[in-house]
């Protein structure tokens, strides 16, 4: 029989401090991440849209902030999060449709996410700045 | 509940060093978790200098070379030696798997053992398995049915039938899988885990058991099926090399299509 008064003050063995997380599993708690960044940010967003809508000395001001390193950083960091969720959420309908879940599927897709998100993530930046 | 750090209480210090034998030249550390029930002290890591020229490839064998020469107190659990009974599974070098199937050689740097993560430590690297065990009772991994068996004694299935089975069956129940899992870790309470939806899927795709539906109406709740975020850990570590992840789509897949 197991003794039910003992457990309660047994250690807890080791896990995050010790666990290597294999890159599919890093990727999975940056979708989390990205999810939350993205909702974050999308207030910051729609700020900027209201803004327009408070004239154009509201909007200015906006965009002053904006367009500041600063501003252009956390739109880079916005732009990353969100081809990096797209590209990760895409994979995850293959997975709803029970695909894809062999170790080396999974390797590949780990890889096209993160190629995915940079590609995606230059291009809307070339297009945006050229 | 997620909770990133050890309670203070799990928090491993630094243990004691045992040295290799005078005149070891081919000499691997190993660092292995201890925990004394019968202390109040924390959980250490201790160091052991094995001799590798008289030692078995595997980390099981260096396991019980320091058991046998170096050091009697430590406690694990072993039985075939062979990956078929699941006893010695594991924390090794960052992974989940079994110390007789691991070889020492695959290790880098030093051999790091700790028991089974985020798991209630009875001693060393013997964790208790009460809960999982509790967990896999209450699928009722048993072939259920209503009808009477035929007259000629058994229920057959065709080779297809049969076939569904594979990957599902192979199971050892060793837990590593669950065990690698951070949805476990952190609702393991009422997440049922990779190994326990395998278990679960085995008996839902059993041509023989009439139980289907009752089955897929117990799994269908928000924690004990799906707080399967396909991590995938599961699948990467099983040293069987089945595939949970799969499995618990499947059933995902099952009750998708039953709602119609």
């Amino acid at each position: 029989m197991v003794n039910a008064a003992k457990p309660t003050s047994r250690p807890l063995s080791p896990h995050l401090q010790v666990y290597r997380l294999p890159l599919a599993a890093v990727l999975s708690i940056t979708h989390r991440i990205t999810g939350m960044g993205l909702s974050l940010g999308l207030l910051l967003l729609t700020w900027w849209l209201t803004s327009a809508a408070y004239g154009p000395d509201t909007y200015d001001m906006a965009l002053g902030y904006i367009a500041s390193p600063l501003g252009m950083l956390v739109l880079l960091g916005f732009s990353v999060a969100l081809f990096f969720h797209l590209c990760n959420g895409i994979r995850h309908l293959f997975w709803d449709a029970g695909r894809n879940f062999e170790i080396s599927q999974t390797k590949r897709g780990n890889i096209y996410v993160i190629i995915g998100t940079i590609v995606l993530t230059a291009a809307a930046w070339l297009l945006a700045l050229a | 509940m997620v909770e990133l750090s050890l309670p203070k209480n799990s928090k491993p210090t630094k243990g004691k060093a045992h040295p290799a034998p005078a005149g070891a030249k081919n000499i691997k550390r190993f660092q292995v978790y201890r925990y004394d029930p019968d202390s109040d002290a924390n959980p250490r890591i201790d160091t052991y200098d094995v001799d590798m020229d008289t030692c078995g490839p595997m980390v099981l064998d260096g396991l019980l070379k320091i058991k046998d020469e170096m050091d009697a107190t430590l406690a694990l659990r072993r039985s075939c030696r062979e990956g078929i009974c699941g006893s010695c599974a594991m924390n090794i070098d960052g992974g989940n798997t079994l110390a007789c199937l691991k070889s020492i050689e695959d290790c880098k740097g030093d051999v790091k053992v700790y028991p089974l993560p985020h798991m209630p430590v009875v001693k060393d690297l013997v964790p208790d398995l009460t809960h999982v065990y509790a967990q896999l009772a209450s699928i009722e991994p048993w072939l259920k049915t209503d009808t009477l068996p035929p007259a000629s004694g058994e229920r057959l299935q065709s080779p297809e039938e049969r076939a569904k089975l594979d990957g599902l069956w192979e199971c050892i129940l060793c837990f590593c899988c669950s065990t690698s899992c951070p949805s476990y870790w952190w609702n393991g309470d009422r997440y049922l885990g990779p190994a326990i939806l395998l278990q679960a899927a085995r008996w839902i795709n059993d041509s023989r058991d009439e139980a289907t539906g009752e089955r897929l109406d117990q799994l269908e709740d928000p924690f004990k099926l799906y707080r399967c975020h396909t991590i995938m850990n599961c699948t990467q570590t099983c040293p069987k090399g089945l595939n949970p992840a799969k499995a618990i789509a499947d059933i995902k897949t099952k009750l998708v299509e039953r709602a119609g």
